[in-house]
């Protein structure tokens, strides 16, 4: 009986968690070694949802690779296109008009709140609270609504192209994203009521899945993940792209590395996405949303790289130009990839429990690790 | 004034008027049978109706509102839904303990609605140790866990089990002394006896704080022992999926589901009884004219009333707390629950020494 229940002869028990389990938020495949409750080890099987986004980008245009993009990390799929748009753009030696720029900054900051907004709803259902998950999608339908308006798109927005983007503002745009704010605001403080403030909230996330700053450098840990470690890595402020030298905001870090410093870092980072997009929202300048391109994107030959900071951290765009009408290679480098490489160095020696929190903690994006 | 206890005394006459005494004995047995089968089947469907709607105000949104007036027939149609279904026993399950296991829970379920006063002189069995059959009869169901997470063949179910029966036995302990510490009050065991003491106010104000701290630990340990958020280690969904019943389906699967409610109710009963003075109107001392308007109140109404409190309370904490994790639920009931509720039942005890209580 005992060897027919799966342990191995050491008395170890191998369980695997996922391709379908509710924890892992998609198809991620964990296999752990178990020695009773107390994790021994972790081993992340990929590929379950690989559809080699980057082959088939290299065969279609610099105007239609980008909305394949889009599905890489659905959460943030404004700020990929973003980057490749970028990257585009460099080749070309593109200038995007400055309105333009305003329109995808704002855009890139409702993105980055809505990913953490659902965010924070997927970390407490892990923890086993399903209420602030509805709590956290009151707000965000409100930006998927503005998004809907803008580009008829909620989720996959496909609303940036080389050179600008694809449509004019609606008229409305201006107030509804004012509107947002005002609820934003006046209901961030529920979140910490709910959530954060939370004793056995705190109990489950202080001190658990602690990555150092070495580690988390070490490990290609980058957005909120390696700033709760204390790492200084946002490329907004590193390597501004578009207009984000001329906006005001802080890079949060914690040094702490722990569950909680990543629940903290994210909810800051929240409120510094409005105060961005506060700043912008009022002066955007008039003028063309789109620079006048060609109908066919050729870029010269040569290596293109840019970076852009998506919600779950860096993403990094490479492409190689034999000078055709299409990528001869592309490259992404996904933030959730090195995220998760770090889990098994966060959570050897905690219990089941704590993998889960940890797990929410890195807000992994299945279809962003496997592409 | 309608009373439940006029149905049965009007049952018992007509049967003893018109058959010999054995006969009438006999049939009561089992009318009182059917009856608990019907209460079963009511509450469940009720109890997880009302968990829904409470979890959609919690949660803005509305519920069920699609099967009947305001969706009431949800929860039947559900059951229905389940009992046609195919009940699947997996490969390499120990197919007899497999099938037995839901059946011991529901029965356990079932045992413990025995000595529950439901109004006024309306109790299947007034035993003279009630409470304590209370405890001993509920600590059964745990049994049935452990045979469902062992016999399914699933390692997540066999780790929910062992979790829930880790759980299920701490949490025994305070829940037991923090009955005890009524017992103490009242000097005796019998249900009946208990809700008489309470006839000039309810245990929880007249034995001051003592008896807040008791009914606090005891409502925590209820929690845990019925496998209730934030203590769900034993199903843990985003953990071990479903815990030990993972591998149930069917029929099998909504006895442990309804049993869950049943339970539920059960311990807010106990709650109430204990705490809150069972089907005992509001009473203050002296003040009778006060008492003699309270008495109209149906005594039925009161007991469903307070039950029916506690039960929010408790599906208040699911839909609003995280769950905790294995090590801190142990931590909590080994190095502070147990702890304080034993000084506390020192103090009761000292309460009703001294008699300090009202």
């Amino acid at each position: 009986m005992i060897e027919e229940i799966g342990r191995t002869t050491e008395g170890d028990l191998i369980i695997n968690v996922g391709p379908q389990h509710p924890a892992t938020h998609g198809v991620l495949h964990l296999v752990i070694t178990l020695n009773g409750e107390t994790i021994k080890k972790v081993e992340p099987h990929l590929g379950y949802i690989h559809r080699s986004i980057e082959k088939m980008c290299e065969s279609l245009s610099y105007r239609q690779f980008i909305y394949v993009t889009s599905r890489m990390d659905y959460l943030s799929s404004h700020i990929n296109n973003h980057g490749c748009a970028l990257c585009v753009e460099k080749g070309l030696q593109i200038e995007v008009p400055l309105r333009a720029q305003y329109i995808r900054v704002i855009m890139d900051e409702l993105t980055r709140i809505a990913s953490h907004e659902l965010w924070w709803g997927a970390m407490a259902m892990d923890l086993g609270a399903f209420t602030p998950f509805f709590h956290a999608f009151r707000e965000r339908e409100t930006i998927t609504d503005i998004m809907e308006k803008t580009c008829g798109a909620r989720l996959t927005m496909n609303y940036i192209v080389p050179g600008g983007v694809m449509a004019e503002l609606h008229p409305d745009f201006q107030k509804d994203v004012q509107n947002f704010i005002q609820l934003y605001k006046s209901k961030f403080e529920e979140y910490n009521e709910l959530v954060t403030g939370n004793v056995i909230f705190q109990n489950r996330m202080k001190s658990v899945g602690i990555i150092s700053k070495e580690d988390a450098i070490s490990y290609g840990c980058s957005g909120p993940v390696a700033r709760a470690s204390g790492v200084i890595c946002d490329i907004r402020k590193l390597y501004p792209y578009d207009i984000y030298n001329k906006v005001e905001f802080e890079e949060i870090t914690e040094t702490e590395g722990d569950s909680f410093a990543r629940y903290v870092v994210r909810l800051k980072e929240m409120q510094q996405s409005i105060r961005i997009i506060e700043q912008l929202l009022g002066n955007i300048p008039e003028g063309d949303f789109q620079a006048k391109t060609k109908a066919v994107l050729k870029l010269p030959k040569g290596e293109f790289y840019q970076r852009v900071e998506t919600a779950r951290g860096e993403l990094g765009v490479y492409i190689v130009s034999e000078g055709g009408t299409t990528p001869y290679r592309i490259k992404f480098r996904s933030p959730g990839f090195s995220n998760l490489s770090a889990l098994e160095h966060m959570v050897k020696g905690l219990k089941i429990g704590d993998l889960v929190a940890a797990m929410g903690s890195l807000d992994l994006v299945i279809p962003d690790i496997d592409r | 004034m309608f009373s439940l206890e006029n149905i049965t005394r009007i049952i018992h006459e007509w049967l003893n008027s018109h058959f010999n005494p054995t006969f009438a004995l006999l049939s009561e047995f089992i009318l009182v049978g059917l009856a608990s089968i019907t209460l079963f089947a009511v509450l469940g469907l009720s109890l997880v109706f009302m968990e829904r709607k409470v979890a959609a105000v919690m949660q803005i949104r509305l519920g069920p509102n699609r099967v009947g007036p305001k969706g009431i027939f949800q929860t039947t149609a559900d059951t229905l839904k389940l009992l046609m279904k195919e009940g699947l026993v997996p490969d390499g399950a120990d197919k007899f303990l497999f099938s037995l296991a839901p059946f011991i829970v529901m029965i356990v379920a079932m045992l413990i609605l025995a000595p529950i006063a439901f109004a006024k002189n309306f109790q299947i069995w007034d035993i003279n140790i009630g409470v304590l059959y209370l405890s001993a009869v509920s600590s059964l169901s745990v049994i049935g866990i452990l045979m469902a997470g062992w016999a399914s063949n699933n390692k997540y179910s066999l780790l929910g089990a062992m979790r829930s029966g880790a759980q299920i036995v701490s949490y025994e302990l305070s829940a037991g002394l923090s009955v005890l510490s009524i017992v103490v009050m009242t000097g005796s065991l019998s249900i009946k006896d208990i809700i008489l003491s309470q006839e000039n106010g309810w245990w929880i104000f007249k034995a001051h704080i003592p008896a807040l701290i008791s009914f606090v630990i005891f409502i925590i340990a209820v929690t845990a022992e019925t496998n209730r958020a934030p203590f769900d280690m034993a199903e843990a969904e985003s953990e071990l999926t479903a815990g030990f019943h993972t591998e149930y389906s069917g029929m099998r699967f909504a006895l442990f589901f309804l049993a869950e409610y049943i339970n539920i109710f059960i311990v807010c009963a106990i709650g109430a009884t204990l705490f809150f003075g069972g089907w005992m109107p509001l009473h203050i001392g002296h003040w009778h004219s006060f008492n003699h308007i309270m008495d109209f109140i149906p005594s039925s109404i009161w007991f469903l009333g307070k039950t029916i409190a506690l039960i929010f309370l408790i599906m208040w904490f699911r839909w609003t707390f995280p769950r905790l994790r294995i090590d801190q639920l142990l931590n909590l009931e080994w190095k502070y629950l147990l702890p304080i509720s034993m000084f506390n039942l020192l103090l009761m005890t000292l309460v009703a020494i001294m008699n300090w209580h009202f």
